[in-house]
């Protein structure tokens, strides 16, 4: 596939006026019956952004994005765009592009016909000429590297083409927000990341506001400028990915971004974190998550007083996913994981049930 | 195609099929054909060019037409209905929908000349307000076919709008369209082959019905007499070599006319990439 090549071939601002909207939502409470699927979320979106909403799945991260699209009712609350208030704004009247998780393209339509729709539903007033709307899909279908495609149906398209026909159909209405309903959730492994790449580079030229909901934290991290972790309704934190990464707000976003070790402090624990070299005070809370990259390890001489034993390991690419069974005091025995890269972990030639000693470099404390 | 398919028993249901359709469809109608080569063709064409046998067959297919335009939209609002809304009695609408399958269709036509019938409950109400009178003219065979058509049209449209992706509305309306826009642009043409097929059987089986027009139609030659009947009318009098000569006209019109309604199906099919 093309999608990682750079997007070259067409001057973009002659075709393209998107003028770039910040959103500001304010107090959004949404209920379906009893079930309270967003719980007075307020968020701000500068303009320019690239935004992942991201949460485990009936976090409400979908319910929120289709509340910004007037694809859904505001319980409570109202939406900002550019500062203007169009909380009671039907969706056809909204300027906004909406991408969704299957595509959602029009089966009776050729490709060209789906991406001119949005241009030949405008008023007549503002319609532009067929001759125009021809230039411009071609333009738009030449961007998203599919106008060979032009004359064919949606069933004839694989997956990753579809998405790229439903983002250049939204585009065509020139939407100051483009919103996407976890894009590429339908899509196998690798098309899917290829798009990732895509959609980045895609924002990068045209820079227009967009969100988009996912419940992949790979993929947040990878595309998102911006990510907004949700759940049970709520907003956990707010920040760019390395903030959420290296400065989880709380334990549910530590252990939903990556992997992570959770150790609940009693007695002996403490004592078995501090052998291992980490250096901490009660006060700074009752629950420790390490990341398996803050774990060093190394054969131990003495056995006796060895901190865990080697059980097995797997290959993640360039790096080794160590299982360690720590050795409790009390006899407990938890599993607890390592990461490091391949050829250290070749250096250090152990074998399984090997007694191996730790240093821990840092955790995150959560009370 | 044998060879390649993985799913067994294509041979024994070919086989099947093939038999089936000749013992039950085939053969008889091949006898209508064989039977009328017993007339010369000028004593064929001397039959069915008979004025009586015209205006049946003017009166046949005009009120099967229209019955089967109405019913497509009749059908296809309750269709609508019964797949987008939800409300009280919403299953009992479902069966009752079914009810002109079932129902012997001379009890259908007794019931609705009974009440359209210039003395009868409606048909005194229309004559009394519009001045119009439904029984013994065309316009109550149409009453009649639309009667027995509707759950042609709602059954084949229906399906066709279950599956239907809300998603392709939420689309259309992310892109600006209007409600208006969107049944005309989206939805409509997505159902537009199902209601083509829906509107070939109504039309299909509006032309062969017999038992729900005759008692609201009045048969008054040349007014409201349908070809079904002359024919029984034909074999009363055991002018056998008459009614095959009819017969046979009236399946060669209706074959055609499936026919081109296939055709445009199909187009429509190829034009919305169905195909």
């Amino acid at each position: 596939m093309e999608a990682g090549q750079p997007l070259t071939g067409i001057d973009n601002h002659l075709i393209f006026e998107i003028s770039s909207m910040s959103i500001l939502l304010s107090n959004i409470t949404k209920k379906f019956g009893t079930f309270t699927a967003l719980d007075h979320v307020s968020l701000e979106i500068p303009e320019g952004e690239l935004v992942a909403l991201l949460g485990p799945s009936g976090c409400g991260k979908t319910t929120l994005l289709r509340i910004i699209a007037g694809l859904e009712h505001t319980g409570e609350g109202r939406v900002l765009l550019n500062r203007k208030d169009i909380t009671d704004q039907d969706v056809s009247h909204r300027g906004i592009g909406f991408v969704f998780q299957h595509y959602a393209l029009f089966r009776h339509m050729t490709v060209f016909d789906n991406v001119a729709f949005g241009l030949r539903v405008k008023p007549r007033r503002s319609r532009p000429t067929e001759t125009e709307i021809a230039k411009k899909v071609h333009a738009l279908l030449e961007l998203v590297q599919l106008d060979w495609l032009h004359d064919r149906f949606p069933d004839q398209l694989s997956g990753g083409q579809r998405q790229r026909i439903a983002l250049a159909r939204a585009l065509a209405v020139e939407p100051s927000v483009l919103l996407l309903d976890e894009p590429f959730g339908a899509l196998d492994a690798s098309v899917r990341k290829d798009l990732r790449q895509w959609l980045r580079n895609l924002h990068h030229e045209l820079n227009v506001t967009s969100i988009f909901v996912t419940h992949d934290q790979e993929e947040a991290m990878e595309v998102a400028s911006q990510v907004v972790v949700l759940n049970h309704g709520r907003i956990e934190q707010q920040g760019s990915p390395s903030e959420i990464y290296d400065h989880p707000a709380n334990a549910f976003v530590s252990r939903f971004i990556g992997q992570t070790n959770v150790f609940e402090l009693d007695e002996h624990d403490s004592e078995w974190l501090q052998s291992s070299g980490l250096i901490f005070t009660a006060r700074e809370g009752k629950v420790a998550h390490i990341r398996p990259h803050d774990i060093e390890i190394e054969k131990s001489i003495d056995n006796s007083g060895a901190a865990a034993t080697l059980k097995d390991w797997q290959h993640l690419g360039a790096l080794i996913r160590i299982e360690l069974i720590k050795n409790g005091f009390n006899g407990s025995d938890a599993t607890l994981y390592a990461e490091m890269p391949n050829d250290q972990f070749k250096r250090l030639q152990l074998n399984k049930g090997d007694k191996v000693d730790l240093r821990i470099r840092q955790a995150h404390w959560f009370h | 195609m044998a060879q390649s398919s993985v799913m067994p028993g294509f041979r024994p249901t070919l086989g099947f099929a093939a038999i089936y359709l000749s013992l039950v469809v085939l053969i008889p109608l091949s006898t209508l054909v064989f039977e009328s080569f017993k007339l010369s063709w000028d004593d064929y064409l001397h039959i069915i060019t008979n004025r009586r046998v015209l205006s049946t067959f003017r009166v046949s297919f005009s009120t099967a037409l229209a019955a089967a335009s109405i019913a497509s939209v009749f059908g296809c609002i309750v269709a609508w209905v019964l797949v987008r809304y939800s409300f009280a009695g919403k299953r009992v609408l479902h069966a009752l929908i079914d009810l002109p399958f079932a129902l012997p269709t001379a009890v259908a036509g007794i019931v609705l000349a009974t009440i359209f019938q210039p003395s009868g409950f409606l048909g005194k109400l229309l004559i009394d307000t519009f001045n119009l009178q439904v029984a013994y003219k065309p316009l109550g065979i149409v009453m009649a076919l639309i009667f027995i058509s509707i759950p042609f049209v709602v059954r084949t449209v229906e399906p066709v709008l279950l599956e239907f992706e809300p998603a392709m509305e939420e689309a259309g309306a992310s892109l600006g369209a209007s409600r208006r826009q969107i049944f005309t642009k989206i939805i409509f043409p997505n159902i537009l082959p199902a209601l083509l097929t829906g509107f070939a059987l109504a039309f299909a089986r509006g032309v062969g019905e017999y038992g729900s027009v005759i008692f609201i139609a009045g048969n008054i030659p040349y007014v409201s007499e349908i070809v079904p009947l002359l024919i029984v009318t034909k074999l009363e009098q055991f002018d056998v070599e008459g009614a095959t000569a009819i017969a046979l006209t009236m399946l060669i019109i209706s074959f055609v006319l499936l026919l081109l309604i296939n055709l445009l199906q199909l187009w429509v099919r190829k034009r919305s990439g169905q195909l």
